[in-house]
């Protein structure tokens, strides 16, 4: 058969496990401190100052919240499903975990006589892979929501299932109109041809901010969290978690929250790239200290797509489930199918 | 063995065993679950098959939709193993010998096929990737193509009349 494809090569595996970790890590490290800048912007946004105890600024706060959930009792309900009380957690932190994979976090560095590249999998369907995983992030939900054997738990769960689901249409077709103007699935190449050229949220506005409101859709975000409904649902499907699995629950959230802001700053703002319309090779610096230049500038842009999840989440605004299905089903994917179709015009046109 | 055939016998016995656990487990849930087990089992032979594109189609359309349409239903309804209604012995037994049937059927056809083993399969390069396989689903394929998205077009229409809920 066919055994040209693989075979181990052991300094690749060393390097990509050591970036896996790394990545994880990262992703861990940005999701605690996000909820730590969660309630600092919602303290500035409402004029109070947050959390400022433990640690200077409170920056200790997400290592006590941490060890506070630990502490915690563990329950688990009687009458629930017990292994897979305990498998919805662990898949809705997998599911946030394993998009990172295809995500270019900086261009090439030289170390050890070796160049490594800083995406884990360039695959050349990256962006599908990316697609796959979020259509996947529906059965940590709805597992660990029906394993609670609790009315208010299911319809939670089945809540946000249906409301990712019913998303994902619209953020599909808005990638289209996206892969339309790139022609390519590859992330790495798609942060190539945004390097010298134009950034691709100057060429599809509508298609970007169509991303934005299914991205916020997507992680259960505010005006879109009516899976947790305290008034109507108790909490929604993680009603019957308690301690750790309930952090899982809550943890996910923001890690996809990182996630979809790294996916957005590579899809339309260049990714890794410093400064649009300019090609950063003309400064001469090294390899490397560009490769650590243009991560910063990733981060940097991830940073302020959080601050934008948080500042929406914080004028507290609402729907209604009916508003929500109609807004996802009536207005966006018509808009997004307009879109799709100006696009493919636009570039029959200027062919 | 190297690691080709290694992750070949592993991702089989995975899809075997997953699909036997689908057929065996007493309860509908975990049937799904382990059917989305095997989905990605096959996923992973596409990747061994240089298939990436199909790979992750599979993954998207089965496990990431239609199998989250049958744990819906199935969680809905609260079908479990305790409310089953038991089926009749001998319904069983008629079950088994037809199903034993239908595979002895399919597994001589397959070995009689002619020319099946003369098929070399060229598997390096970009053949299933995704610019070939538009390339010739857009060129040779065209016409069933379209059909088939007509046929979809269909369905959801279809669809929709059923949803409706007043007329």
């Amino acid at each position: 058969m066919n055994t040209i494809l693989l075979a181990i090569d052991l300094p690749l595996v060393l390097e990509k496990v050591i970036l896996i970790a790394l990545v994880v890590t990262v992703s861990m490290v940005v999701a605690m401190y996000a909820t730590w800048g969660e309630r600092k912007v919602a303290a500035f946004i409402q004029d109070r100052l947050g959390p400022n105890r433990a640690g200077p600024l409170g920056l200790f706060q997400p290592l006590a919240d941490g060890l506070k959930l630990f502490m915690k009792e563990e329950i688990i309900p009687n009458a629930s499903n017990k292994v897979l009380f305990i498998l919805g957690p662990s898949l809705a932190m997998l599911t946030a975990l394993l998009t990172s994979a295809v995500i270019p976090w900086g261009d090439k560095i030289e170390m050890f006589g070796r160049t490594i590249s800083l995406q884990i999998a360039d695959v050349n369907i990256g962006i599908l892979y990316v697609f796959g995983v979020v259509s996947l992030g529906v059965y940590g939900i709805m597992i660990g929501a029906w394993a609670s054997n609790n009315k208010f738990s299911l319809m939670g769960g089945v809540r946000a299932a249906s409301q990712i689901i019913s998303y994902e249409l619209a953020m599909g077709l808005s990638l289209i109109a996206l892969l339309m103007t790139t022609g390519t699935l590859s992330l790495s190449e798609m942060v190539h041809q945004q390097q010298t050229g134009w950034w691709n949220v100057i060429k599809q506005p509508v298609g970007f901010f169509i991303f934005l409101i299914c991205a916020f859709a997507e992680c259960n975000r505010t005006p879109f969290d009516l899976a947790e409904a305290e008034n109507e649902l108790i909490g929604g499907y993680h009603s019957e978690f308690s301690s750790m699995k309930l952090g899982f629950y809550l943890f996910s959230e923001y890690i996809n929250m990182f996630i979809s802001s790294a996916i957005m700053a590579t899809l339309y703002f260049g990714g890794y790239d410093i400064i649009p319309f300019y090609d950063e090779s003309a400064w001469g610096l090294s390899t490397n200290l560009m490769a650590l230049l243009g991560f910063l500038a990733l981060f940097v842009k991830i940073l302020v797509l959080i601050f934008v999840f948080m500042w929406v989440r914080w004028t507290i605004p609402r729907f209604r489930y009916d508003q929500l299905m109609n807004l996802g089903w009536k207005s966006l994917i018509p808009i997004s199918l307009v879109w799709m179709l100006i696009t493919a015009v636009f570039i029959l046109a200027t062919r | 063995m190297n690691i080709t055939e290694i992750l070949f016998w592993f991702l089989t016995a995975l899809a075997l065993g997953g699909s036997l656990m689908m057929v065996f487990s007493k309860n509908p849930v975990y049937s799904v679950l382990w059917l989305i087990v095997v989905f990605f089992a096959i996923s992973g032979h596409y990747i061994l098959l240089n298939a990436q594109f199909l790979a992750i189609v599979n993954i998207i359309v089965y496990a990431g939709a239609i199998m989250v349409l049958f744990l819906f239903v199935i969680m809905l309804m609260n079908l479990n193993a305790d409310n089953e209604p038991q089926k009749n012995k001998w319904l069983k037994i008629a079950g088994v010998i037809a199903g034993g049937c239908l595979m002895l059927v399919l597994v001589s056809a397959i070995l009689r096929t002619e020319g099946l083993k003369e098929q070399t399969l060229s598997l390096s390069g970009s053949t299933g990737l995704i610019k070939q396989l538009g390339k010739t689903l857009f060129t040779d394929y065209v016409l069933p193509f379209e059909i088939s998205s007509v046929l979809f077009l269909s369905a959801m229409v279809g669809a929709v009349v059923i949803g409706k809920k007043e007329d």
